[in-house]
Parts: C-alpha cells; sequence; structure tokens
C-alpha cells in the first residue's frame, strides 16, 4: 500500500488518524498541549470533514462522562486529553474500563501540577497505568499516527473491550513538525471495520439493559477478574493488530522495539520521544565501536514480562529511565515493572538500574545519555551503585 | 478452596458467566432485593386524612405504594427507602415520616 507523505506535528497526525477514523462521537476539553489535537480535529468538524457529533464539554470530567454514555450507547467514541485533564477525568477514567467500553483516548503526555507546569513527563499517563486502560506509547507523529488507528481496531476486538489510551510527548512530539507517512481514509475504514456497538449497546431497544448499576461484595470481585482477562486476552490480539496493519505500511510493530540491542553489552530501556535521542546517541557510539543498543516500549499495558526478559537477558548493564516518579516507592514504574520481569530468571540477567529525568519537560540531551552509557560501564564491571539515579537534576 | 470454610457467596455465578462491564440483562430485579434495608426514617399514614388522591403514588421513586381498586392500602416496607418524597407531596400532609427508633 503506497502511503503520502506529509509534515505533520503528533497532535496533527492524531487528529489526521482521528479523521480518518471518522469517530461517531468526539467529547473534549480543552487543556495544554493537547488542544491542538482538538482544535485542528474541530475544523475538520466544521468542515464536514467528519460525521461526528463534537461534544464540548465543561470539563475533562464531564468529556469522558459523556464517552462513557456515548460508547455505551454503541457509539464509536473517542476523546484527547493530557496532565490535569486526565487527572480531572480519573474517576470515569476507571468507569470506562470497568463498562468494558472501547474508548480511544490521545493523551499527550504532560507533567502534573503543582507547580504548575505545561511540558511533557509521563506522570500523568504512569499514574494511571493501573485503570484498566491499555496503554500505547508513541516516539513520533508516525507513530502517534499509526497507534491511534490501531488503538480503534485492539479497543473494540470481542475479547478485549477495554479503552485505549495513546501518548505522546507533550511539546516535544505534539508540536513539532516532522514527516509522517499516512494512509487514505479509505484504507483506514476498511481497516478499522465498522463499529458493532460493543457488549450491550444501550440504543439496542430490542434487548434493554441496565449500564453502570451497584456492584457490592457479591458481583465486584468478579467483574475486575473479567478485566484481568481482558488485558490477557489483549496479549493475544495486539500482535493480530499489530500484523494486520504492517500489511498496509510494510512496516513492523511489537510491544517492544530492539534498535541495535542484539548483540549489545549495555542498553537503556525506554518509551515515547527520548527513543529517538537514545538511538541517535547509539549509532555515534556504535561507530566508536561500543556494544550499546535500546528498548522502546510501544505497549506498556498490557506488559508483556516474558517477552522484554527475552529481549534483554543477553544484556550485561541495564539503565531503565523513567520520566516520572514514584514518590516513595523504589524507582520509576517503568523500572519496577522491567526488573520485576527478571525476578524469577536466575540464569543470565542485566544488572539494572533506574534513572528518573526529564520531570516537568527538562531536557534530556544527547551527552545525559551518554553519560547514562558511560556510568553502565562501571555497573557492567561489577560496580552497582546507587540503583537509582537522577539525571539532570541539580 | 478449603470446603469447610462457610463461604455464602461460593454459590454464586463465576467470573465466567457473568456478562461483562457489570450490565444486568433483565429488567425488575430490584423486586429480589430489598432495598428498605437502610432506612432512616420510615412513613406513617393517617388513613382518617388520606384523600386517596394518589398523588404519592405517582412521586414514589421505589414504586411500594401499594394501590387496590383505586384506594391506597400501604406501603411496602422492604422496598420503602424512607426518602420522605411521598409525605412532601401529600397536600393534605397526612404523611409523617418518624425515625426507625420510635418504631
Amino acid at each position: 500500500m503506497k502511503r503520502k507523505a506529509v509534515a505533520l506535528s503528533g497532535a496533527g497526525a492524531s487528529a489526521e488518524a482521528m479523521k480518518q477514523i471518522n469517530p461517531d462521537v468526539v467529547a473534549a476539553y480543552p487543556i495544554t498541549p493537547q488542544t491542538l489535537i482538538m482544535d485542528t480535529f474541530c475544523e475538520f468538524v466544521a468542515d464536514g470533514d467528519v460525521d461526528t457529533e463534537m461534544i464540548l464539554a465543561e470539563s475533562e470530567h464531564s468529556a469522558m462522562s459523556a464517552c462513557v454514555g456515548s460508547s455505551a450507547a454503541g457509539a464509536r467514541t473517542m476523546t484527547a486529553t493530557a496532565a490535569n485533564g486526565l487527572a480531572l477525568m480519573w474517576e470515569i477514567v476507571y468507569i470506562a474500563a470497568s463498562d468494558r467500553l472501547p474508548i480511544v483516548m490521545n493523551v499527550v503526555n504532560r507533567a502534573l501540577s503543582g507547580p504548575i507546569n505545561i511540558h511533557c513527563d509521563h506522570s500523568d499517563s504512569m499514574g494511571c497505568r493501573d485503570a484498566g486502560w491499555i496503554q500505547l506509547f508513541s516516539e513520533n507523529a508516525q507513530e502517534a499516527y499509526d497507534n491511534t488507528i490501531m488503538a480503534v481496531k485492539i479497543a473494540e476486538n470481542k475479547n478485549v473491550l477495554l479503552p485505549v489510551m495513546v501518548c505522546q510527548d507533550g511539546f516535544i512530539t505534539s508540536h513539532a513538525v516532522e514527516r509522517a507517512d499516512i494512509l487514505d481514509k479509505k484504507t483506514v475504514q476498511k481497516f478499522i471495520v465498522p463499529f458493532n456497538g460493543g457488549h450491550h449497546p444501550l440504543l439496542n431497544i430490542d434487548k434493554p439493559v441496565t449500564s453502570g448499576p451497584l456492584d457490592f461484595f457479591d458481583y465486584y470481585f468478579e467483574h475486575k477478574r473479567q478485566q484481568i482477562e481482558a488485558m490477557e486476552n489483549a496479549k493475544a490480539v495486539i500482535p493480530q493488530v499489530f500484523k494486520e496493519y504492517s500489511k498496509l505500511t510494510g512496516e513492523n510493530y511489537d510491544f517492544f522495539e530492539g534498535y541495535r540491542l542484539e548483540d549489545a553489552d549495555v542498553a537503556i530501556v525506554v518509551l515515547n520521544s527520548s527513543a529517538g535521542t537514545a538511538k541517535y546517541v547509539v549509532n555515534e557510539l556504535r561507530e566508536q565501536g561500543r556494544n550499546v543498543g535500546v528498548l522502546k516500549i510501544r505497549v506498556f499495558r498490557p506488559f508483556m514480562q516474558n517477552k522484554i526478559v527475552d529481549m534483554l537477558k543477553h544484556v550485561k548493564a541495564l539503565a531503565v529511565l523513567d520520566r516520572s516518579a514514584s514518590f516513595g516507592g523504589f524507582g520509576g514504574p517503568v523500572f519496577n515493572e522491567v526488573r520485576s520481569s527478571f525476578h524469577e530468571v536466575y540464569d543470565q540477567k542485566p544488572a539494572i538500574i533506574n534513572y528518573i529525568y526529564g520531570l516537568g519537560g527538562r531536557e534530556l540531551s544527547v551527552e545525559m545519555i551518554k553519560q547514562v552509557f558511560n556510568e553502565l560501564e562501571s555497573v557492567k564491571e561489577g560496580k552497582l551503585g546507587e540503583r537509582v539515579r537522577y539525571l539532570g537534576v541539580r | 478452596m478449603n470446603k469447610n470454610i462457610k463461604d455464602p457467596y461460593q454459590k454464586l455465578k463465576g467470573w465466567k458467566d457473568i456478562p461483562i462491564g457489570g450490565i444486568i440483562e433483565d429488567a425488575g430485579n430490584t423486586r429480589y432485593y430489598n432495598t428498605g434495608d437502610w432506612r432512616t426514617f420510615f412513613p406513617v399514614r393517617d388513613t382518617k386524612k388520606c384523600t386517596n388522591c394518589l398523588i404519592c403514588w405517582i412521586y414514589c421513586p421505589e414504586g411500594c405504594i401499594k394501590v387496590k381498586n383505586g384506594k391506597l392500602t400501604g406501603i411496602d416496607m422492604d422496598k420503602c427507602k424512607g426518602c420522605g418524597i411521598c409525605a412532601e407531596v401529600c397536600p393534605v400532609k397526612c404523611i409523617q415520616m418518624k425515625k426507625e427508633e420510635a418504631k
């Protein structure tokens, strides 16, 4: 399938994907740096490029509530938010997942207040990693576009029926214009196929149901068990969707992307835009003859621990980069996930350290990543040192 | 699970046998559930004052005002939550809300 090369910001890429998906309902409230997505999408609505019923809600709590109602009614529903907007949605974010509603939401990663900060870190989406949403992370505009389209198909699969969060870095990705190769609308429509309304569409008047009722000590636990199973099912469905989409683009998609990882002695684990900087550094260091590599996480929920162990067990020293803090915990959320994946691996495994970096949009420079690789050399030699370190803090 | 442990919920359906998303597929299931368990106030009707206008029957959110042949015959205390709407809307003020302890 021939794709068209266009110049798009990350936010523009998400909006373009939404245009081609042509959702039945979008409900949103503006918040920096997400606003660029909805601003662009609202132009599509105004110009008649989409058939979407656009609901301009009075808050994010209302926006997600409208999404829950709309998705429960059986409409293909999307939204977007960031940071404090996601925090204000919080209550309903859990309800969307519990009600098993395949809503797709773009999250433009931004630091949670306070102090008030509009720039990138992952405290927003990492904070709700246990909300029951599938979480896809995007390195650049291209991935924001691809992930948004694939998210619809993953969410609506009858064995999954879970909402999906598509994340991209605030400003760094969302507002930087770069090349993206896009499909045409017809191809996207054929790929996502019409929405069948979900598990019990309320607009099906032949089969009336009660949605979102009370559930005490009698059945609540069983419904949570079902949600856990849906995430397990997603582990099988996501690769199928990746494979099918791959046929359209000729690219490969997976839970994790290994970059020059096969023969690497030391490596870093990272997600979103920092992966691009890390790959750049890897290329430079490789030219100097150093065996370095990167593992980028594309799917954080569900987390494929066996797969990440397979990809990283030959590495001698590993640094996990976290763009959010888990106050009072031991290291950041990505570190905890990766490190515990190796708990039962006894024969061969890397020494793993953690770096907290980039909070509130603090830049992650090429030099900083070089510093990480240099420090990993001494970790490789057996000098473990501090397990949790900080990159770029004064 | 140890069979000696008495668990009242083990007889209920398991996670594989219930609809997903907390959906209730059948209407009217409240009849199997007594909503009057956590009442603080309960209604007392003065049958002499009552004109059987049935405005309380219209307003009662739980549908627990019992009516037969156009006449109010009683209130279903298994379902009454004690919200007091009946007392509030009664045009002749024949319903009084009393505290449960006063029973």
